[in-house]
Formats: C-alpha cells, sequence, structure tokens
C-alpha cells in the first residue's frame, strides 16, 4: 500500500512516472550531487530520525498521549501568570474559524482572486485593532510583542538616524533582550529610565534628564509589565516629541477597551501582544505581535510586514482586497527592505478578528472591567494576609500585578506548587525588586472559588515561615 | 477540474455588520461579592477610555457566518494543489492538527514550572535531535518563529562570531546569490552587514569565478540556497564552502528548500556552519495563511574563540536533558549568545506539528517524501517539454531539478501578448492555485512550481493540460487570457487603487476618516 500521505508512492505509478522522465529509478535524479556527499538509502535509512519505522495513526495517538500524560496542565485554576502572555478563555467560534482547511492550509494569499476571503479576513483583524488603538495603520502581524518592538526600534533609527531608546527600568525583561538582540546590529542602545518605586509611574524629572538630540525613542508599557497603568502617558508622549524622539507604546489589547487608547495619546507607533485575543497560551507560541502607526506617510515608509488593504476590481465594479505597499518588502526590495519578515502570524490574526468581532464593543468594555474587578479583589484579598504587601505598587493597575512576600518567592512558588496552584512570576533580578517579590496576573477565568483558595494557600504559606 | 467556481458572497467588512445590544460572547458574571469588596469601578481620568472601541456588535451566529463565508473565497491544500514553488505546500495532516491545536497545549503558561511540562520538553529535546540528524549538523535550536527568523538568528550568529574573534571592523559583508529568496538579503542588512550579489552561471550553479572575484577579507559570510531557487542542486558546493572558510567566512545554508536532497544528501555533510529550516514548509506544518511557522536553526560545533563554540552563540533557550535525574530543563540564554528573538521558546504548536510528521514518517518516510517530490518535479517538466511549445525551462539545460522547477512563460508573452500572470490566472480559473509567479528574479516571466510528494499524478497531468490549454487560447484569441480569472470570487485587482496615497486603504477606520475629508492623502 503507498503511504496515505504521498499518493504517487504506489509503484505502478512511479514506474510510469519513471518512464515519462526516461530514467530507471529514481536515484538517476539525484546524479549531480557529488559522490561524496550522497547517501545510500540504507545509510540514510539508518539515521536517528523518528522510531526506525513508518507509524500507523493509532501508534502515533498512543505515543503523544504517552507524552501529553507527562504534561501537567493547570485549568482549574488556570495559572495566575502573565508576564506577557496571559491565561483568557478561547471561544469554540474562535477555533472552529481558524481549523478550517481554507484558512488553515492556504498560503499568503499572492494570488489575489481566489483569496479575497483570507485577505479580508486580516483587512478586518486590521481594522479592528485599528478602532481598538485609534491608529491609521495596522500591519498584518509581527510574530509577537517583543519582534514588534525590535522592529519598531529599528523603524526609528530609519526614520531619525538616532540610536538612542529610553524604556522604563522595570520593563518586560524579555522584550528588553529582544529589543537588544534585534538593535545590536545597529548600534542601538537601550538606556532605562527610573520608575518610582512607590507607585509604579515612570519618573518624569528621569525622563526629561534623559531624553535629547540622540534619543531615536521613547518606549513605555501600558499596562506596563508590573500591571501599572501609566497615568503619565500622554505627557511622556510631549516630552518624546519635544526632543524629535518618536514616541512608542507597548499594549496588552484587552485593557484598551477600557484604557485611552494610544492614539490620542500621542503614540506615533504602538507594539503589542495579540495573544490574548483567543490565542491561548500554548507554552508561549505562537502569539500575534501587534505593529501599528498613525496616519504619516514617513512612518507607513518604513513600516514592516505585510499589509492588506481594501481597493476594487479594474473594472472598478467590485470591491476587492489586495496586499498593499509591498514595496517595503523583501520580495521586491531585497537588501533595502525595511525588514526581512514575510511567514508571520496570519491566522492567529484571524482568530484575533473573530475574537474581537465575537466580544465587540460592550463585550470588550465588559471583560476588560471584569478582569481589573477580579484582579483588584485578589490584590484585595491578599493584602490582609499579616506580611503581604499587595498590591506593592500603588499606581492604578488591571490584571497584572506586583506583591512582596514574607518569603522567597521562588519558595512561595514551589509552596503553591504541591497545593495545584501555579502562580506567580518572581521578579528579582529586574530594577529594584526583590527576591521576595512576585507578578500575580487575574483574568476571567478565574473564578471566585480560585482566588479564594488562592488567598487561602497563601496564608498557609505565609504562615509556615 | 472543469466546473470550478469560487462562493461570491460579496460579504460586507465585519465594521459595518452588526446591531448595538447584540453580542457574541457571554462574560461570565460578576460575583456579588467580588463587587462589594472592590466597590466602584474607577480609573485615572487621564487614561480612561471615554467611548467604546468602534467594534461591531454581533452574535456568535453571525459572527460564525461571516467568517465560514470568507473561508469559502480562500484556497488551501485541502482544497486542491498549491504547487507554489519555494513554498513547499504539503497536505497538512490531520492527526498532527490535534495535538498541536491541543487543550492541554494551549493552557500551559511558558514560566510554569519546568517539573509540569516535561512531556513537552522531551517533545521539543528530541525534535532538535531529529533535525541535527536530518541535516547533519551538531546543535538546532527551535527559537526562530520563520524562516527569516531562523534567516536572522543565522545572520546574528556570524556577527558574533566575528565580534567574538576582534575582527567584526573588518568582517562586513555578506554574500548573496542573485537567484536568493529576498529574505537572505533582507537579513544580511538587519544584521548590519552590506550584501553583495553574486551572478548565476548558464548551468544553473553559482558563478564561481565571479564568487571568488567578490570574496575577500571583508567577506563575513555567504547565504546559499540549496537547492537553488531554480530547483537545482549547487554542484560546487563543496568549493563554495572552501572558498569561504578560506577566507574565515562562514557558510549560511538557507534549507527551506530541504525537501529536494532530504532522504539523499546533508547540509552538514557538505561543511556548511549554519542552517535554517522551515517547518511549515519541508515537515508539514500548515501555513495559516501566511503565518505562524517556525524556522529552527541548526549550527556546527565549530571553535569560534578559546572554548566558545557556534552553538554557545545561538539565540533562545537550551533544552538539556540531565541523565542522573531523566529530567529536561530549559537554559539560556548563555553569556555567549546572540540573545533572544522573541519573548518565548518557540512556536509550540507549529513544533509539535512537525514532531508527529516526523514520529509518523521516520527516516525512511522522510527520504520518501524527498524522492517522491523530486520525482513528481522531472515528471511534470517531462510533460511540460513534451507536451507544450510555449514554456522554456532556462538555466541548467537538461539537467534534472529537485523539489521545483521554474518555467519561463517568455517565449509566450513574445508571441502573444500573455504573461506569466496570464497563466497563473487561467490556473485559478480551473480551481488549482497557481505557480509562484516572477520569481526568481533572474528568469524571465517565472512560473515557478512545487508540487511536493503530496499531489498526486492525476493532477500534475491534469496541470499540465490546463497549461496547454492556456497556450492554445493565448494563440488563438490572446485578448482572452486578460479577462482571466472568471471563476473566482473576484476579477483583477486594481493595484494602482489599492497604494495610491489618496486612495490606499490599510483599515475600515481609513475609508471612515476618509470619506468624511478628515483625512489627507498618505504622505
Ligand atoms: C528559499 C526561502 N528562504 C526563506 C524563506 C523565508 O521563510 P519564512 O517565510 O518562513 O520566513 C522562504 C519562504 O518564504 C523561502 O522560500
Amino acid at each position: 500500500m503507498g503511504h496515505p500521505w504521498i499518493p504517487n508512492s504506489v509503484e505502478s505509478v512511479r514506474r510510469e512516472m519513471l518512464e515519462v522522465i526516461g530514467v530507471g529509478s529514481v536515484d538517476d535524479l539525484y546524479s549531480d550531487i557529488p559522490e561524496s556527499l550522497r547517501l545510500k538509502p540504507e545509510e540514510w535509512d539508518k539515521l536517528p530520525i523518528g522510531f526506525g519505522r513508518i507509524l500507523s495513526e493509532p501508534e502515533i495517538a498512543r505515543h503523544m498521549e504517552e507524552l501529553f500524560s507527562k504534561i501537567e496542565s493547570y485549568r482549574s485554576p488556570a495559572p495566575f501568570m502573565g508576564g506577557g502572555v496571559w491565561p483568557h478563555h478561547v471561544p469554540e467560534a474562535v477555533k472552529y474559524v481558524v481549523s478550517r482547511g481554507e484558512f488553515l492550509t492556504a498560503y499568503t494569499p499572492y494570488q489575489a482572486e481566489i483569496s479575497q476571503g483570507l485577505m479580508q479576513a486580516l483587512f478586518e483583524y486590521q481594522s479592528l485593532v485599528a478602532e481598538l488603538l485609534e491608529m491609521e495603520v495596522v500591519n498584518g502581524s509581527m510574530y509577537d510583542w517583543s519582534s514588534a518592538l525590535g522592529e519598531a526600534l529599528l523603524m526609528a533609527i530609519r526614520v531619525n538616524g538616532r540610536r538612542k531608546f529610553l524604556v522604563p527600568e522595570t520593563m518586560n525583561p524579555r522584550h528588553r533582550r529582544v529589543a537588544e538582540t534585534y538593535t545590536w546590529p545597529h548600534d542601538g542602545r537601550l538606556v532605562s529610565v527610573k520608575v518610582d518605586r512607590r507607585t509604579g509611574l515612570l519618573d518624569l524629572n528621569d525622563l526629561e534628564s534623559k531624553v535629547d538630540g540622540e534619543t531615536a525613542a521613547v518606549y513605555i508599557e501600558y499596562p506596563a509589565y508590573t500591571g501599572v497603568i501609566e497615568e503619565n502617558a500622554a505627557l511622556i508622549g510631549d516630552i518624546a516629541h519635544r526632543k524629535g524622539a518618536i514616541y512608542i507604546m507597548g499594549v496588552e489589547p484587552i485593557s484598551m477597551a477600557i484604557l485611552k487608547p494610544p492614539g490620542s495619546l500621542g503614540a506615533d507607533i504602538a507594539v503589542g501582544e495579540g495573544q490574548p485575543l483567543g490565542l491561548g497560551l500554548n507554552y508561549g507560541g505562537p502569539c500575534l505581535g501587534i505593529l501599528a502607526v498613525k496616519w504619516d506617510g514617513e512612518l507607513v515608509k518604513q513600516m514592516p510586514g505585510r499589509i492588506i488593504g481594501l481597493t476594487s476590481t479594474v473594472d472598478g465594479v467590485e470591491r476587492a482586497f489586495a496586499m498593499i505597499l509591498q514595496t517595503r518588502e523583501q520580495h521586491i526590495r531585497r537588501a533595502k527592505a525595511t525588514s526581512n519578515i514575510t511567514t508571520n502570524e496570519a491566522l492567529m490574526a484571524a482568530a484575533a478578528a473573530v475574537y474581537l468581532s465575537l466580544l465587540g464593543r460592550n463585550g470588550l468594555v465588559e471583560l476588560a472591567k471584569h478582569i481589573w474587578y477580579k484582579s483588584h479583589y485578589a490584590a484585595k484579598r491578599l493584602s490582609s494576609i499579616e506580611g503581604i504587601e499587595a498590591p506593592l505598587l500603588e499606581g492604578e493597575f488591571i490584571m497584572d500585578f506586583t506583591l512582596r512576600l514574607p518569603l522567597e518567592a521562588e519558595r512561595f512558588r514551589s509552596f503553591l506548587k504541591s497545593r495545584k496552584i501555579m502562580a506567580g512570576i518572581p521578579l528579582g533580578g529586574l530594577a529594584w525588586f526583590t527576591s521576595r517579590d512576585l507578578l500575580l496576573t487575574v483574568t476571567e477565568v478565574h473564578s471566585r472559588n480560585d482566588i479564594d483558595r488562592l488567598v487561602e494557600v497563601t496564608g498557609e504559606a505565609v504562615r509556615g515561615v | 477540474m472543469e466546473g470550478y467556481r469560487q462562493a461570491v458572497w460579496r460579504e460586507p467588512v465585519i465594521l459595518e455588520l452588526g446591531l448595538e445590544g447584540r453580542g457574541g460572547f457571554k462574560i461570565p458574571e460578576l460575583e456579588r461579592e467580588i463587587v462589594d469588596s472592590v466597590g466602584e469601578f474607577k480609573l485615572p481620568e487621564s487614561v480612561s477610555r471615554r467611548e467604546p472601541p468602534g467594534l461591531p456588535s454581533l452574535s456568535e451566529v453571525e459572527v460564525v457566518r461571516h467568517f465560514t463565508r470568507l473561508s469559502q473565497m480562500s484556497y488551501g491544500v485541502d482544497l486542491g494543489p498549491v504547487p507554489l514553488g519555494s513554498c513547499t505546500m504539503k497536505y497538512n495532516p490531520k492527526i498532527a492538527l490535534k495535538y498541536a491545536f491541543d487543550d492541554r497545549l494551549s493552557s500551559l503558561h511558558p514560566l510554569q514550572d519546568q517539573d509540569t511540562v516535561q512531556g513537552l520538553l522531551e517533545l521539543l529535546y528530541r525534535l532538535e535531535q531529529w533535525l541535527k540528524a536530518i541535516t547533519g549538523m551538531d546543535y538546532c535550536s527551535v527559537h526562530p518563529a520563520a524562516g527569516a527568523q531562523g534567516e536572522l538568528a543565522g545572520a546574528l550568529i556570524i556577527r558574533k562570531y566575528h565580534e567574538l574573534r576582534g575582527n567584526l571592523g573588518v568582517k562586513r559583508e555578506i554574500i548573496v546569490p542573485d537567484s536568493a529568496h529576498g529574505t537572505n538579503p533582507a537579513t544580511g542588512s538587519m544584521a548590519g552587514f552590506k550584501v553583495v550579489e553574486v551572478p548565476t552561471g548558464e548551468d544553473g550553479n553559482i558563478d564561481i569565478e565571479a564568487l571568488k572575484a567578490a570574496v575577500g577579507e571583508e567577506t563575513a559570510g555567504f547565504m546559499i540556497t540549496n537547492p537553488s531557487t531554480l530547483g537545482l542542486f549547487e554542484e560546487r558546493i563543496l568549493d563554495v564552502v572552501e572558498i569561504i572558510h578560506g577566507v574565515d567566512g562562514l557558510v549560511y545554508y538557507d534549507g527551506a528548500n530541504l525537501n529536494g536532497i532530504m532522504g539523499r544528501a546533508r547540509p552538514g555533510d557538505a561543511g556548511v556552519d549554519i542552517l535554517h529550516l522551515n517547518l511549515h514548509k519541508t515537515f508539514s506544518a500548515p501555513h495559516g495563511g501566511g503565518g505562524p511557522g517556525a524556522g529552527p536553526v541548526c549550527v556546527k560545533d565549530r571553535v569560534v574563540t578559546g572554548s566558545v563554540r557556534l552553538r554557545d552563540l545561538v539565540p533562545g533557550f537550551r533544552i538539556v536533558y540531565e541523565e542522573s535525574t531523566g529530567k529536561y530543563r530549559l537554559e539560556g540564554p548563555g553569556q555567549h549568545s546572540v540573545g533572544l528573538l522573541r519573548a518565548w521558546i518557540g512556536n509550540v504548536s507549529q513544533l509539535v506539528w512537525a514532531y508527529v510528521y516526523i514520529a509518523v514518517m521516520g527516516a525512511k518516510g522522510l527520504r520518501e517524501s524527498g524522492e517522491i517530490s523530486v520525482l513528481n518535479t522531472n515528471y511534470f517538466l517531462a510533460k511540460v517539454k513534451r507536451e507544450t511549445t510555449m514554456y522554456t525551462v532556462p538555466y541548467g539545460g537538461d539537467r534534472f531539478r529537485k523539489h521545483e522547477a521554474v518555467v519561463s512563460a517568455e517565449k509566450l508573452r513574445d508571441e502573444t501578448g500573455v504573461t506569466a500572470e496570464d497563466v497563473a490566472k487561467g490556473l485559478l480559473d480551473s480551481g488549482f492555485y497557481a505557480p509562484t509567479i516572477y520569481f526568481p528574479l533572474i528568469v524571465k516571466e517565472a512560473l515557478m512550481v512545487e508540487f511536493t510528494e503530496s499531489e498526486t499524478k492525476e493532477s500534475i497531468d491534469a496541470y499540465v493540460n490546463r497549461l496547454k490549454a492556456i497556450e492554445e487560447i493565448a494563440l488563438k484569441d490572446p485578448g482572452e487570457p486578460k479577462k482571466w480569472p472568471l471563476n473566482t470570487s473576484v476579477g483583477r485587482i486594481d493595484y494602482v487603487k489599492a497604494n495610491h496615497p489618496k486612495t490606499v486603504t490599510p483599515t475600515w477606520r481609513v475609508k471612515v476618516l476618509r470619506d468624511k475629508g478628515l483625512l489627507g492623502p498618505l504622505r
């Protein structure tokens, strides 16, 4: 029998095709590979790849079940952890749409006429995010928040020729590492701006003293890695602009439903993580890098990645969608392209479009408020435990918040794990945080019972010291 | 496929739909106790949004219908052949879908205790080991999110290599063949190098004399794609490697075309230093309409300086297996690593997909994939040569192709005015996806065809028949093909309007603001 995934592996077909080609065996088709490099089929077949033979579906299923049995997924309660990807409920309708083969098994829509539906879905993703951020131009996606940030910093270098970037000292340390990696070849330099230890807000005096004619961009997170909502977001933009620097805001999209959008706060570029919009956690990937800019030709010209636009058919009769502004991209501009990105996170962008459409204007606001309430409830209850400071920072927050424990954060985490709760990201090593500081996350997936249980077990952990 | 008709729904943009008050997802009710305990919802005035965002209000029914309709105006491997050259559009096995999208996986947080994800780390570790054996390299990392990010990883490793050896001041250039995929030169620039192109010879190999002339002190590295984008094996790869190593340059191998040699040769055996793979090509992970992908990067155990090896420069997290405890854990990035390219370990669901594929296939199955893909290519080419008159096959003469073949419609255009693009539209009309067109740039009116091992002989025959029919129509009535496509959900698209500063519309918001007179041209 032929292989189920290789229709022409049937011997008679193979022979017929070889005859048309005019060769005796497939070996002949590889005759141009230098002898010293060529592997004999017997040699290759002995390599340690797979399990030494072709598996049937029941066999692979058994194997996968065995591997998955060595995974403990925390679902009730879900992990009380964020830090760049957050636990959220993924609506079944989202999963359904993205598992449709017409989307899932399509390539990048190079042939527009036969790919209108896919392109419309991607255009809708761009359009829905544009509404959320109140920014006019959104690309079809980047790999994740951090790489979107890296690319945004490179955009800034290309726009103003400067190389210094001001970032909050408490910024997501993984995002910072990615930003450093992306800007390193271009002599980019990330410089920390102080963050107030009491409020978690950016120290505006320190910012003023550091922003100068060398500053390519000022970057803030909104909400911050610590969960704190930067109240001075508009002022920070003014400070950046006064020195000719570009203002980049990094956002978590669900909270945008209740927070003033970057477009109204003076942001030139917004980046962010679309993972909360119906993607699931997936141990950190795939994610969905959001990248948006305001209506400014200079910025748009420097944008990385694919953009889908609305146009019409040549006869002008019907609406149509197309990949636009492609002269920025690698397949046209090669070495002069704004980025090398081509494959992006298209399917995840489609998922986000479905998610935002399902929740809609009121649903998303309700969800954001719901999360605000639950995270405040958790912080409040935790703060009633003797020895715990929660939230550690006084600035208003949503979803994520910091707390200081009377014991080492790592020990605390182990204790909770022994009680089947996965909670918190230790903050030690970041800015002025100590090894007793923890970043905790509460979303709609955590019921009141889950939170009460977290509080109860936290109490036990603390009393254990 | 006679009688193909794509759905025509004329579906409004989702922002035009809906009715205030509708919703497609019920948010769980907040418990009374929570509201009582926390009190009134409030945010600082300076950051409080006044109006809810301008999203539509739709029921679940409407949302699902809308997107299902859109899906019917899209086309993927599940519907028919997508022989896009350079894209390796294999069938995406459904058993892999089951595990890649499994809820047990989607609920894992990347920072949850590593003890709780041993099964996943084991899977990823084993995947890296398999990729090593497949490529003949010494260390692989599944960190990069796509092929282009794998390339960036590679180019940054080259940069770090020269930096650590104190030569970065001199090593400023990356050499790339003119037939290379656009991501190669773009990557060179992103990694801070000057990009130098070398030409391809008539035989389809890199022009060695031109390469020798281009190589010098300043050569930091060379990016080779093998088999090339012409579908040809680079016969002088060993010479190329020697020339580059001769000036202390590193050889980077774009492994996106691995299907063409899989089972028969390994890049690592040719002495290349770094490569990337596209798991969403060679290893059957789906393309998702343009992503997500997964582009692992692999290196040889070459010494950089002192005790530092190339593997120490690789970005991302290292999966370590500890024999004494029988446990897996994540480390890094270490002190010499170029850093991180994305926040977390990798595109896990795509990696799981590829794992299932390789596990099922084993060495033998992978070899068969490679062989049948090469068989399909050469069968297609033999049929085209024999049965058509207007398509030529430039470069490489009668050499056998590997995973793909590039056919030129230059003659057809010269004699009838019908272009590669017209041919592509004619293929769409009969329910096939078109080839990659106008790439590689060195072939005029290029039609780049890659069937992969997933295609049946019957559909390859039908594809050739359609190419033949198109040329006959072109010869008889060259005006006809200009009207194509007729059977897709829309006809040809106005790219001038799509890109003009006064009409360019990247989001619905732009349309609305422009219609209200609130937005000028894009300047
Ligand atoms: C030869 C070659 N190299 C690199 C790439 C880039 O891979 P990706 O699209 O995953 O970034 C591609 C495909 O786009 C390719 O065909």
